[in-house]
């Protein structure tokens, strides 16, 4: 099918594109790498009136080192994503998620901070950022603001950014030498995450000393499995004791219940996966 | 708005609607019929050309986001009448029945060899993710690829100077075929 027809602009600036999307009015949208957006207007369940490209902002592309951080601009691809040697050593759980995303047309296409920005429940970089508390640097009318993951996920494809807003930039703590994986689980390729765990864990001598563990599609927004983060502290980085820390990964959370999964069986994934991630991780 | 596109070597300078997406500007205002629309959904991947020498799903590009773009169908892949390694596979190894998923299977196949010029088994099926086989004819196009693979490996033959060439220009960011191993 073909998409309503709108208005086209392509600023070449993060304060153009900023400018642009207020003038625009409140029917506009941010066009990212369209990966979502396009298949969308295409089957006309959205008409809006504008679209601000942001595919023309060099400075929204690339990762790059600032402090004890890494910065990856929002319009960084996902096959970017995968082959950054930054994101390799510092943020090695955002590049598992990533491999796992859509295929691999989707992925040269398809852009960091458009996925996170989106926040399908089932997006397989939103528990990853969590997990790994990063921050979201948007900008709008009154300047730029950085909000924590923590915060920034509010609902289903609802975000604590305003509309008038545009997301920049991700800033991630390094976690460098921390070993990681993310585990998802769904039922032919391409297919969304029913459930996905995304693991990291900093081992000292053969003890995990830390352990950050983010959940997707257990909630309307990602979620940080605590009770598990809590449990593996301090143990032998064996699978007996990651099996007895993994088990209380659904604590706390009530998943929707789908065609694809009841409340049980998304809990039960949840806990297996979690085992399955950690397990993985720590013997990368 | 005007676009100006080069498409399997030839640069085109169009006006066109902000909406019009690329595969529809590529087969009805360029006549590049051989890509085609397989789904509305964009999971088959039957429309996917080469964009600035990576893959994607041209239903799922506006034509406009393909400004100044370099772009390459499955008919820029033959040459004075020579079908490319990978078209001769799927020929040799009945990779197709109907032959609607072909353009996009294979457009696909030349990006993952790109990147992989040696994939097993599960690095194609992985790398054909998004595409769709309703025939489900899966498992000779697998076989195809791999056979291509071979052909167009250094060292394999006259006919790799051509692919290695075209893929070298096409993928210069990447692993161009020519550049590992062999002689």
């Amino acid at each position: 099918m073909i998409p309503a027809s709108f208005e086209y602009t392509a600023p070449s600036t993060v304060d153009e594109a900023v400018r642009a999307l207020a003038d625009a009015g409140e029917d506009a949208k941010v066009l990212g790498g369209g990966q979502s957006l396009l298949p969308v207007l295409r089957m006309r369940l959205a008409a809006p009136t504008a679209l601000i490209d942001l595919g023309k902002i060099d400075e929204m592309r690339g990762v790059r080192e600032d402090g004890d951080s890494l910065v990856i601009g929002a319009m960084t691809t996902h096959y970017d994503v995968q082959r950054d040697s930054l994101v390799a050593e510092h943020a090695a759980l955002l590049a598992r998620a990533t491999d796992t995303v859509a295929d691999p047309q989707v992925r040269h296409r398809g852009t960091f901070g458009g996925s996170i920005a989106h926040a399908d429940s089932a997006g397989d970089l939103l528990a990853p950022v969590l997990a790994l508390d990063a921050e979201m640097v948007v900008a709008g009318a009154n300047g730029r603001r950085t909000v924590p993951a923590s915060e920034f996920f509010v609902d289903y494809f609802t975000t604590a950014m305003d509309p008038s807003e545009i997301l920049v930039e991700v800033r991630v703590p390094k976690h460098s030498g921390w070993h990681a994986h993310y585990e998802k689980f769904n039922r032919v390729a391409q297919a969304w995450s029913i459930v996905a765990v995304g693991a990291a864990v900093r081992v000292e001598n053969t003890s995990i000393a830390e352990a950050k563990v983010g959940l997707t599609n257990m909630a309307a927004t990602p979620v940080r499995a605590r009770a598990v983060e809590e449990a593996l502290v301090g143990q032998p980085a064996t699978p007996d004791s990651i099996r007895a820390a993994a088990a209380h990964a659904a604590e706390g959370t009530s998943p929707t219940s789908d065609g694809n999964a009841d409340v049980e069986y998304r809990q039960h994934l949840a806990r297996t996966l979690t085992g399955r991630a950690i397990n993985t991780a720590v013997s990368a | 708005m005007r676009i100006s596109v080069t498409v399997d070597g030839t640069t085109y300078t169009d006006d066109v609607e902000p909406r019009l997406l690329l595969v529809h500007y590529l087969r009805e205002r360029l006549g590049k019929t051989g890509t085609v629309v397989g789904c509305d959904t964009s999971n088959c991947g039957a429309c996917t050309v080469h964009l600035d020498g990576h893959s994607v799903k041209s239903c799922s590009v506006l034509a406009v986001q393909a400004d100044g773009s370099e772009i390459t169908t499955i008919e820029g892949l033959a040459r004075d009448g020579q079908l490319h390694p990978l078209q001769e596979a799927f020929h040799d190894r009945h990779a197709l029945q109907c032959g609607f998923c072909t353009p996009g299977m294979i457009m696909q196949s030349l990006d993952l060899l790109a990147d992989n010029p040696a994939p097993d088994e599960q690095a194609v099926r992985h790398g054909l993710e998004g595409n769709l086989c309703r025939c489900t004819g899966y498992q000779n196009i697998v076989s195809a690829v791999q056979d291509a693979a071979q052909k167009m490996s250094p060292g394999a033959g006259p006919e790799v100077e051509r692919v290695g060439d075209e893929m070298s220009g096409r993928h210069q960011a990447r692993t161009p075929a020519t550049s590992s191993g062999g002689e």
